[in-house]
């Protein structure tokens, strides 16, 4: 079975998925990020999705509780490049992922990460 | 010299005759109607007899020796649907080609009795094929009518324009259905992405009524855009539309709204960080 690599660029994870999502694959990834971040301590995760072209309910429920799971261990999740067919594709099944973060490419989704970090630290 | 196998072939012998007739029978005064009708009659004359000197079996109008026939009748009926006329008026054209050809038929063989029912038979039932696909015709080509005006509406409907740099709008204009908003979704989606713009305006300024279908619609246009990434304001609520919003319940909590396009753009040049002074 294929597994997603997830590379750390400083205190973000990025995920770029370039195969079509098996449930398998979708399961896999998500401990893999789990376990990532609990041990790297990063505080963004970027999940690129500018390659996907398909996409079922599984997989956009994948989405959502990444974002619910990153969000639990304290870090913030960006969704980027998600293909208007596959928006079409979610918002036709019913699913808006409430409460992820999209961005249009990497280089917005990384200022975005940045803002709110920056964010954090004049809260906290 | 009488044609015993085709009392129709025999009824043709005169062309002009025929045409004469059929023109009376249709009853048309104004010279100049008269005059384009002759032409079109003339046409189908001709091409009746010649489908008949290529053998046609003149109870089906089908196989190639019918081709010329069939042609000249759709170009006819196209013409007149492109006119605007009824399919009633078109078939009854078609159908006053009867008496004519009885008539024809009872001077060439008013002695024999079977053999001149034989020739009407012959000569209703072809003239009654002629104006079924006259019929058919006509009816295609109002329907292809109307398929290219529907596309074309479609296409002029949904224009995706650049307000700014990382700003575009659409101006919806029309009612909005299912289709509608479909196609605006697609296309204003793939300018997002080909133009790398964060933000989308959709003014519906245009669009006359608001029902909870129509927002459910936009609803889902404005969640498909903030799945990718960018933000979208939707501007051009009239008063009215407003209170139906209201009272119909429906929530557009979570999505910036704004009276006009002015208003639209201002907020979205703030949230992509331009300011704009006047000089004087």
């Amino acid at each position: 079975m294929d597994r997603i690599p997830i590379l750390r660029m400083g205190e973000t994870l990025l995920v770029t998925i370039q195969v079509d999502m098996q449930d398998q694959t979708a399961l896999a990834l998500q401990d893999d990020l789990a376990e990532k971040i609990a041990k790297t301590g990063a505080s963004g995760v970027m999940i690129d999705i500018s390659a996907l072209e398909i996409v079922d309910s599984f997989v956009g429920r994948m989405l959502s509780s990444i974002s619910g799971i990153a969000g639990i261990l304290s870090a913030t999740t960006v969704v980027v490049g998600m293909q208007p067919a596959v928006a079409i594709t979610l918002v036709e099944l019913g699913l808006s992922l409430e409460g992820v973060k999209t961005a249009l490419d990497v280089e917005r989704g990384m200022a975005m990460l940045a803002a709110v970090r920056a964010e954090h630290r004049h809260g906290g | 010299m009488i044609d015993q196998d085709n009392p129709l072939k025999d009824a043709l012998r005169d062309p002009g005759a025929v045409v004469a007739g059929w023109l009376d029978e249709l009853g048309v005064a104004d010279p100049a109607q008269r005059r384009a009708l002759q032409t079109e009659a003339g046409e189908l004359v001709r091409s009746l007899a010649e489908g008949l000197d290529r053998g046609g079996d003149a109870s089906r109008l089908a196989g190639p020796a019918w081709d010329g026939l069939r042609e000249t009748l759709e170009s006819l009926s196209r013409s007149r649907a492109a006119k605007g006329e009824t399919a009633g008026d078109t078939s009854q054209f078609v159908l006053a080609l009867k008496r004519p050809l009885f008539d024809a038929l009872q001077r060439s063989r008013g002695d024999h009795p079977e053999r001149l029912m034989a020739g009407i038979w012959a000569a209703s039932q072809l003239v009654d094929r002629l104006a079924q696909h006259t019929a058919t015709t006509f009816q295609k080509s109002r329907e292809d009518i109307i398929r290219r005006q529907q596309d074309d509406l479609l296409e002029l409907s949904t224009p995706v324009v650049k307000l700014w740099e990382g700003v575009l709008a659409v101006p919806m204009i029309g009612v909005l259905d299912s289709n509608r908003t479909q196609i605006v979704m697609e296309t204003l989606l793939q300018s997002i992405v080909d133009s790398g713009s964060g933000l989308a305006i959709i003014d519906i300024t245009g669009v006359p009524t608001v029902d909870t279908l129509v927002a459910q619609h936009l609803l889902k246009t404005v969640t498909a855009i903030r799945l990718m990434g960018a933000d979208c304001i939707i501007s051009g609520i009239r008063p009215q539309i407003a209170q139906t919003i209201v009272h119909l319940g429906i929530d557009l909590q979570g999505i910036t709204t704004k009276a006009t396009l002015a208003d639209a753009l201002s907020v979205a040049l703030q949230k992509t960080g331009w300011r704009i002074s006047r000089e004087k």
